[in-house]
């Protein structure tokens, strides 16, 4: 075989941090050949993008070091390059794009000025730039391209600044492609439009493309071959198939098994006591509809998902249910009262019934308090609950049934893991004893393995507890695993609802049916299935 | 747009009345001009002349009806002590002070901004130790103390510079000097601020993904992203030097606004120190337009 493209030999890589060098990445070694794609898959701190920046010239050193490793590009050594040889091939050669393309374009700048300039600083001449700029944006699907050239970055929506970035990376058609979690960001349909438009990409250019991801769904659609990370360290690669049709490595095993979608669907007989019923909810933001019209029941010890993409109106539905904004019409009826027509008064009574856990731990915990403070604070708010002489008793049985212990309770948040600190936002709203609670988005920022566990959690506290959830996710197998009835939204509608086995084995609604087929499944076989399904389709 | 500055136009002309009103009631305050231009064995006759020509001897509110009456006119009284209209007094005056302070400002903001930038670029190198040192020293410095000593060392000492007065370019080495130094070192300190938070920022990330050379990557792709904060600290600075740089203006001589402001209130000339608070007042009101302009033209998230 022909010496690989890009080769990564033996690279480790330390950083200098005030606490003592933190080991990034450990005798990493893979390659890559034209036309293919290879995955980098791990979770978080795994050191999966580490490689990548060091291959981009991205590692600030110092605080960064490397100090193994070789990096051949084409045969030369890119760490042995000077400087200037390097920016020749960043961007022309070997290019990349990121997770978050809003925060990772110049929002100063007009997009077409931003992709010219890729172009330019290799020597394209400014005119000819622009008007290749043009048919790279009606390329990657950028609709009236010479006017969107003109605009800034925020004027356009998620999946379409991922394009852009896409045309500004494949300016120069380089040999190389490499995406950092290019899809996390978007929603499921927006994901399979951009991996297919990633794909077509690489098939008609015969770049090689490298993406990094913590998905496996994405691995099984898009992958040639897989390398697995953990702590720094490769555990194990192969063919995408091979992989997880039969994985080496306890690591990859158990992060195989924590996907999610794979488990039994709750066949729960269906509570009949309702708990909390909307009727005709609208919310207005100026002459924007947000909710038109959004009745659902929520039954007693149920666990009812609400899912749809962004801008569905999921979001507000929780906002509005928890009184942190006021709805622009129709009832919430809970107890026999109408929540939007409370007086302040009974509103504070209320609140301790209906609590909320968060998508971002990191930003809903207040980093300044312990996690004490944190959980007792709720019945400093409501006195009567507990007398403060059964505080600290009641914030360590609390940590004990979240999975945590009471030493836990004089720690700051920022001593825990994003999935403890879930943890600690779930023991805060267990505090009030409510009897429903809403959680938005509240495993998605979480790595797949600590997803599967706060699930099992959140699970077993329902009936401990006798809670109902509202559960609100874009995460489809998630839903799939954990929700008794599911609720589809899109534009501030309820598209269809039903028990989760009714959705998600016969959806009536082609919105919904489109949202499963877009919604990726980590076996790569099935994904090559629906693949050939979807192929078939666009032909006919 | 048109909304916005008819807006500003509105809230800054209440603003303008209010402190007219506070500043025509305090300045009273400071005693009767009779007593400071006539001699003080000046006949009672003569008092009553003087309080009869400069309008003094009606009740403080008759006066106030006829200073806003003549306001409206644009008729801003005249200066006792000069006998002239007060507006050519100040206006005067006040072209001085432009001069000095855009001189000062134009060298400021280029000094600073790129200086800021090169010491955010690596930051705790040796340039950044410099700079961040200097830049300190200069922001905590009493201006008064900095020209006295200049004074000493370069007029009086060295005898290269004139100690006061505007006659040539030597004479505006030194107050220019002087009054560059707080708000370099101010704005220095801003710049490398915003300017971290700017290169740290993923766009910068991308930018070197593309191959960006590191000098536009500063200065193209991190400055106008990081001016933001830089602006309101350089409208700020320069607010305070059209209102008249009054200490150094003092120290060294200079005819600005700021000088004649004190010299005015001293000399209970209050037609003069009306009409310097008013112009540049209006100086400050354009002043901030320019800046929320130029907000909008560096970062088109922002539309008024």
């Amino acid at each position: 075989m022909s010496e690989p493209l890009l080769d990564v030999r033996n690279l480790s890589v330390t950083f200098h941090t005030a606490r003592g060098p933190v080991q990034a990445v450990k005798n990493v070694s893979w390659s890559i050949n034209k036309g293919e794609v290879l995955a980098i898959l791990g979770e978080s701190g795994s050191g999966k993008s580490v490689s990548a920046s060091a291959v981009m010239d991205l590692i600030d050193c110092p605080p960064g070091e490397i100090t193994s490793g070789e990096i051949y590009y084409r045969g030369k050594d890119l760490l042995t390059m000077d400087r200037l040889e390097r920016r020749h091939i960043n961007g022309k050669k070997i290019a990349m794009i990121f997770q978050d393309p809003l925060s990772h374009l110049n929002p100063v700048y007009k997009v077409g000025w931003q992709i010219e300039e890729t172009m330019v600083i290799h020597g394209t001449a400014r005119a000819e730039a622009r008007t290749a700029t043009i048919a790279l944006l009606d390329r990657v699907g950028i609709p009236e391209p010479a006017q969107a050239a003109q605009k800034y970055p925020h004027q356009f929506s998620g999946g379409q600044r991922q394009r852009l970035m896409i045309a500004m990376a494949l300016a120069l058609r380089p040999d190389v492609l490499i995406a950092d979690e290019p899809t996390t960001a978007l929603d499921v349909t927006v994901q399979a439009q951009i991996l297919a438009l990633l794909e077509e990409l690489q098939r008609e250019t015969g770049m090689a493309l490298l993406i990094i991801t913590h998905d496996l769904g994405v691995v099984a659609e898009i992958a040639d071959r897989v390398v697995v990370m953990n702590a720094g360290e490769i555990v194990e690669q192969g063919t995408a198939a091979e992989v997880y049709a039969n994985p080496q490595h306890a690591y990859t095993k158990r992060l195989i098994g924590a996907a999610p979608g794979k488990g039994a669907i709750h066949d729960n007989p269906l509570g009949t006591e309702p708990v909390l019923r909307l009727e005709n909810v609208s919310k207005n933001y100026a002459a924007f509809q947000a909710l038109k019209g959004v009745d659902l029941v929520l039954h007693e010890g149920e666990t009812l998902a609400i899912v749809g993409e962004s801008g569905s109106g999921k979001s507000t539905t929780a906002r509005l249910l928890l009184q942190l904004e006021a709805a622009s019409g129709g009832r919430a009826i809970y107890q026999g009262r109408d929540l939007f027509t409370l007086s302040p008064k009974e509103l504070y009574k209320m609140r301790r019934d209906i609590q909320m856990v968060f998508q971002d731990p990191t930003q809903s915990l207040n980093p300044r308090m312990t996690v004490y403070q944190l959980i007792s604070e709720a019945w400093q708010i409501h006195p009567d609950i507990l007398p403060r002489a059964q505080w600290r008793d009641r914030v360590a049985l609390l940590l004990e049934q979240v999975g945590l212990t009471a030493e836990h309770m004089h720690r700051h948040p920022h001593q825990f893991s994003g999935g403890q600190r879930q943890r600690i936002a779930i023991a805060r709203a267990l505090a009030l004893e409510p009897r429903i609670i809403v959680c938005d988005e509240a495993v998605s920022a979480l790595d797949v393995q600590v997803q599967a566990q706060v699930i099992e959690l959140l699970d077993r506290l329902k009936d401990e507890f006798g809670l109902s959830y509202i559960f609100i996710a874009h995460d489809l197998p998630v839903v799939r695993d954990f929700a008794d009835r599911v609720v589809v939204m899109q534009a501030g509608r309820i598209v269809e609802q039903g028990t989760t086995r009714q959705i998600f084995e016969a959806p009536r609604e082609a919105y919904t049916q489109g949202l499963l087929a877009a919604s990726l499944d980590p076996d790569p076989q099935i994904q090559a299935r629906r693949r050939e399904a979807r192929l078939a389709q666009e032909t006919v | 747009m048109q909304k916005f500055l008819a807006r500003r136009a509105v809230s800054s002309a209440i603003s303008l009345v209010l402190l007219v009103i506070a500043v025509f009631f305090l300045s009273r305050l400071t005693g009767d001009p009779t007593d400071l231009y006539l001699p003080v064995d000046a006949s009672a006759e003569a008092r009553e002349n003087f309080r009869q020509i400069h309008g003094l001897n009606d009740p403080l509110y008759v006066q106030f009806g006829h200073y806003m009456l003549d306001l409206v006119q644009l008729d801003f009284g005249d200066s006792i002590r000069r006998a002239r209209p007060a507006l050519e007094v100040v206006t005067e005056a006040f072209v001085w002070t432009l001069q000095l302070a855009a001189i000062t400002m134009v060298g400021v903001t280029f000094a600073a901004i790129v200086l800021g930038s090169l010491a955010a670029f690596r930051v705790g190198g040796l340039f950044d130790r410099v700079a961040t040192f200097f830049s300190l020293i200069g922001a905590s410095a009493p201006d008064f103390w900095i020209a006295i000593v200049a004074i000493v060392v370069f007029a009086v000492g060295f005898g290269w510079l004139p100690t006061s007065g505007t006659g040539t370019v030597w004479h505006w080495i030194l107050p220019v000097s002087v009054l560059f130094i707080r708000p370099f070192g101010l704005i220095l300190q801003v710049v490398r601020g915003s300017m971290i938070t700017a290169l740290s920022s993923a766009y910068v990330k991308t930018a070197r993904a593309k191959g960006v050379a590191p000098r536009a990557t500063i200065f193209v792709h991190a400055l106008r992203n990081a001016m933001l904060p830089v602006i309101t600290v350089i409208g700020d600075q320069a607010a305070g030097m059209l209102n008249g740089a009054v200490v150094v203006e003092t120290i060294f001589g200079f005819p600005g606004v700021g000088k004649l402001m004190i010299d005015s209130i001293l000399q209970r000339d209050f037609a003069v120190v009306l009409a310097s608070i008013m112009v540049t007042a209006f100086a400050i009101f354009l002043m901030n337009i320019l800046i929320d302009l130029a907000y909008g033209a560096l970062d088109p998230r922002i539309r008024y």
